[in-house]
């Protein structure tokens, strides 16, 4: 059976979540692509998307029903020539449909893991609960005697972890999707030392065709991106601690570390607001996974507890809306901050105010975010920037150059730990994973 | 012509889709009837009502697939009451179907059976994504081709004609004539307030003209700005007999005369004869050139179908004012330009005003019209007398039909 063959029958674990709804769909465009293949006529094409929650699992079809409608009239052009032998299909239209018609039915939607007892390859997006993840693995070994491959889309557990709890000698692969999967470029591959060749190979050629950006990640909790992240995240938490030591009120000193990271540092949205675009349990989760991998590292926030603690979560919306977190949103727009002592948001004006105030004076003629990345001279831009930074005497600016050089460091530590093969990897997955319009290993902040 | 006919009251609607402000995919937006009604009435007030109508004519393509309307003749007495019970036609000639109307109410006042007959041109294609959109216009060809043809029906059509152009004379020079042809389109655009590229602001349009096509996800020899967009939009013009200008009170420097014209059919089931030449479109200028007993050089202006850059370039040779193959040339060296020795488009044409197919003719009638009129506002180009003509030249489907109409200032 060549590689590619084991596309006929897949499985995908938590379908219907944030995660397995966008491999969900890549997979399930592929396996159409395939199927349609001359070579590949007369075979079934099967996707199990396995999930619990049966409403999901509806949402996900009508999900799989509209992008895969996208992707036909986006593709129409090469459609018509897969067709070309259907005379019955002749305007846009009819070629359209039929193509959505036959992705919707490779997908089928179910709710016991006992589904994936013909499936060659499966893909994981169950929570990331090492326990559960490995139950599930488990019970699918013992019902499919076809030995498939495995692609867990952990982003911080150790593959070697899963591989051993479950038995899959060689047969599993990290195959780590940024969110939301049919939008970002970028896929983590961590394979393990004796991963077979040949899931290898067809880890790289799926990715390859789905058109992402591969990085290669050793097998070490957290990988690159998270391994970036989480720290990012207890960095920016320290820097909190030491503005309420200095007497800022804790809601004000979150609301600044945001503004700072966010505008200052040129990123698509600040640090507490991408903890709330990720889920604030999801970061907690994140690191409890971690920390045990690095014990000589405190990877733990008590800010995230103290959050969860008053109920607040963060995460989003099945209609990719933001739920509220650190803030509270309006189309998308900080609009409120979540003051821990009152257990309430109060309204964004004030912070802004308290925040300008504090940093006086900021820097005037930020590049914004927005601009950059249409830029085609952005280093121009950014060195410039960067370097007036540095000699810009107010906090907010200082606080900038530090928040900088301190995720520099944390890049450079994920080299030197193993974690990552190269300095250009950690850039790499920071600019396409996050979308930063410079990786944290520069020489801005030198 | 064995009466004298006259063109005199012209309106466009504005041309409605991508690049005016106006236009957001996700809001509803005006139906058909909003367009004729709007063009409609304006060209009634302007001839001192319906009670001085004696016809109707409505041009249009595709009503009944992009809106789910046929029989539009039927919306005359809803434009004004006063054309309850008056004759109405509807004719259709694919994106010549503008072209139509005017023929018809030429034959009509020719014919003696009426001396003003309204005439409107009307598409509304908004109302599908293009890709969809294209499945539709797609009905200009022969239905027994749809099948192998490109998914961008008609794009592919021009694409196959540019591609066979390139290869006959070459490709960089016809490109760079593209692009040209482009930047002429919108610079005449942003003078002209109905028209869908008034508001572009591109600096460098060559530049971005020359983008390299992309076949994967288009057609392989043209790009999107060699295209004219989809439209929106109504134009009306009421055509007169000498009895029906001084019925409506329309003096002749109000007016332009019609002294020649030729409507010619190609057959549909047949692929063109040459891929890099308009070979219907250039029989029916001779013809009508010869209808008006002029030469090419008395044209001081003309309108010509660039539904695509190539069809305009193919359009000046089939004029005749360049040899097979110097189209391009003629284009860089800027003489279809608004200052150059013919201007084309003044209002922007095809790509520049927008194409809502069976408007697109009466629209061309108007603009041809505003100029000899001197109504072209900020659009307005300076006129050589010893050049009193002007032409307009409407394409329906490949080459299919064409509709080729000679006017003249009519106080001349």
């Amino acid at each position: 059976m060549k590689s590619g063959d084991k596309l006929r029958n897949v499985a995908v674990l938590g379908a219907a979540g944030k995660m397995g709804s966008g491999i969900t769909l890549l997979t399930a465009l592929e396996m159409a692509s395939q199927s349609l293949l001359p070579e590949n006529k007369g075979h079934n094409y099967i996707l199990n998307a396995i999930d619990v929650n049966n409403e999901n699992l509806l949402g996900l079809m009508k999900y799989i029903e509209s992008q895969a409608l996208k992707f036909a009239e986006k593709n129409t052009v090469s459609l018509r020539r897969v067709y070309a032998n259907r005379e019955d299909l002749v305007e846009n239209e009819e070629i359209i449909r039929e193509f959505v018609k036959h992705t919707v039915g490779i997908v089928r939607p179910v709710n016991r893991i006992e589904n994936a007892a013909d499936s060659l390859l499966v893909f994981e997006a169950a929570s990331e609960n090492p326990q559960l993840k490995v139950s599930l693995f488990r019970q699918i070994e013992q019902v499919n005697p076809h030995k498939p491959w495995y692609l867990t889309n952990t982003s911080s557990i150790p593959i070697a972890f899963l591989e051993q709890e479950a038995g899959l000698q060689g047969r599993i692969i990290g195959f780590h999707f940024y969110n939301p999967p049919a939008v970002q470029k970028l896929i983590e591959i961590i394979p393990l030392a004796h991963t077979s060749n040949d899931l290898r190979d067809f880890a790289l050629d799926y990715a390859s065709n789905l058109k992402k950006v591969i990085v290669f990640s050793n097998d070490k909790a957290g990988f690159i991106g998270n391994g970036h992240f989480m720290r990012d995240i207890l960095f920016a938490n320290q820097r909190v601690e030491r503005l309420v030591e200095e007497g800022v009120p804790e809601p004000n000193a979150i609301y600044i570390l945001n503004k700072v990271s966010h505008e200052l540092l040129i990123r698509p949205m600040g640090i507490f607001q991408l903890i709330d675009y990720v889920g604030i349990d999801v970061c907690q989760y994140i690191m409890k996974v971690m920390a045990p991998h690095y014990p000589q590292e405190n990877l733990y926030s008590p800010l995230l507890d103290r959050m969860l603690e008053a109920g607040v979560r963060g995460g989003q919306y099945p209609d990719g809306s933001q739920k509220d977190g650190f803030f509270r949103y309006e189309k998308g727009k900080i609009a409120g901050v979540f003051d821990l002592e009152s257990s309430s948001y109060q309204g964004v004006d004030a912070f802004e105010a308290f925040a300008l105030k504090w940093g006086d004076p900021w820097p005037e003629g930020v590049p914004q975010w927005k601009a950059v990345v249409k830029l085609s001279n952005v280093d121009d831009v950014l060195t410039s920037y960067f370097t007036a930074l540095k000699h810009h005497a107010s906090a907010a600016s200082q606080m900038a150059v530090e928040y900088g050089r301190a995720s520099r460091d944390i890049a450079k530590d994920l080299v030197n730990t193993g974690v990552a093969l190269s300095e250009e990897d950690v850039n790499t997955v920071l600019k396409t994973g996050f979308y930063h319009v410079y990786g944290p290993v520069n020489k801005y902040f030198d | 012509m064995r009466k004298k006919v006259f063109m005199a009251a012209g309106y466009n609607t504005i041309s409605l889709g991508t690049g005016r402000s106006e236009f957001n995919p996700r809001k509803p937006r005006p139906g058909i009837e909003h367009y004729m009604t709007e063009a409609g009435r304006a060209t009634l007030s302007a001839i001192g009502g319906a009670s001085n109508v004696d016809e109707c004519v409505v041009g249009n393509f595709m009503a009944a697939r992009f809106n789910r309307q046929g029989h539009l003749q039927g919306f005359f007495p809803a434009i004004d009451p006063g054309l309850q019970f008056k004759p109405g036609i509807s004719v259709e000639g694919a994106c010549a179907s503008g072209g139509l109307a005017l023929i018809t109410g030429i034959r009509s006042i020719l014919a003696e059976t009426a001396d003003v007959v309204l005439t409107i041109g009307v598409e509304v294609q908004n109302t599908v994504k293009a890709i969809y959109g294209a499945d539709i216009l797609a009905g200009a060809g022969w239905y027994k081709k749809r099948k192998n043809g490109h998914a961008y029906f008609f794009p592919g059509q021009f694409s196959d004609r540019a591609g066979a152009y390139f290869e006959k004379y070459g490709r960089e020079r016809t490109r760079r004539s593209f692009a040209r042809w482009y930047r002429n389109a919108i610079e005449n655009a942003r003078l002209c307030p109905t028209a869908q590229e008034f508001e572009n602001k591109t600096q460098d349009l060559e530049a971005l003209a020359m983008t390299e096509p992309n076949g994967k996800y288009f057609v392989d020899h043209l790009n999107v700005y060699d295209c004219s967009k989809v439209s929106d939009g109504a134009s009306a013009i009421a055509i007169m007999s000498e009895k029906g200008l001084e019925r409506a009170g329309i003096s002749l420097h109000d007016a332009i005369e019609v002294v020649g014209w030729a409507q010619t059919e190609r057959d549909i089931t047949q692929d063109p004869p040459d891929l890099t030449e308009l070979t219907n479109i250039k029989g029916a200028i001779q013809k009508a050139l010869q209808m008006a007993g002029i030469g090419i050089h008395e044209i001081g202006t003309v309108e010509t179908h660039d539904c695509f850059t190539i069809a305009g370039i193919l359009g000046v040779e089939a004029l005749g004012l360049a040899k097979p193959g110097e189209g391009p040339d003629y284009v860089l060296a800027g003489e279809t330009s608004r200052t150059g020795s013919v201007p084309f488009n003044t209002t922007g044409g095809l790509i520049g005003w927008g194409h809502p197919t069976g408007a697109t003719g009466v629209h061309m009638a108007v603009t041809i019209w505003e100029q000899w009129t001197g109504k072209a506002g900020a659009a307005q180009i300076q006129l050589n007398p010893s050049k009193p003509y002007g032409m307009s030249i409407n394409m329906g489907g490949d080459d299919v039909t064409a509709v080729v109409i000679v006017y003249k200032k009519a106080d001349l």
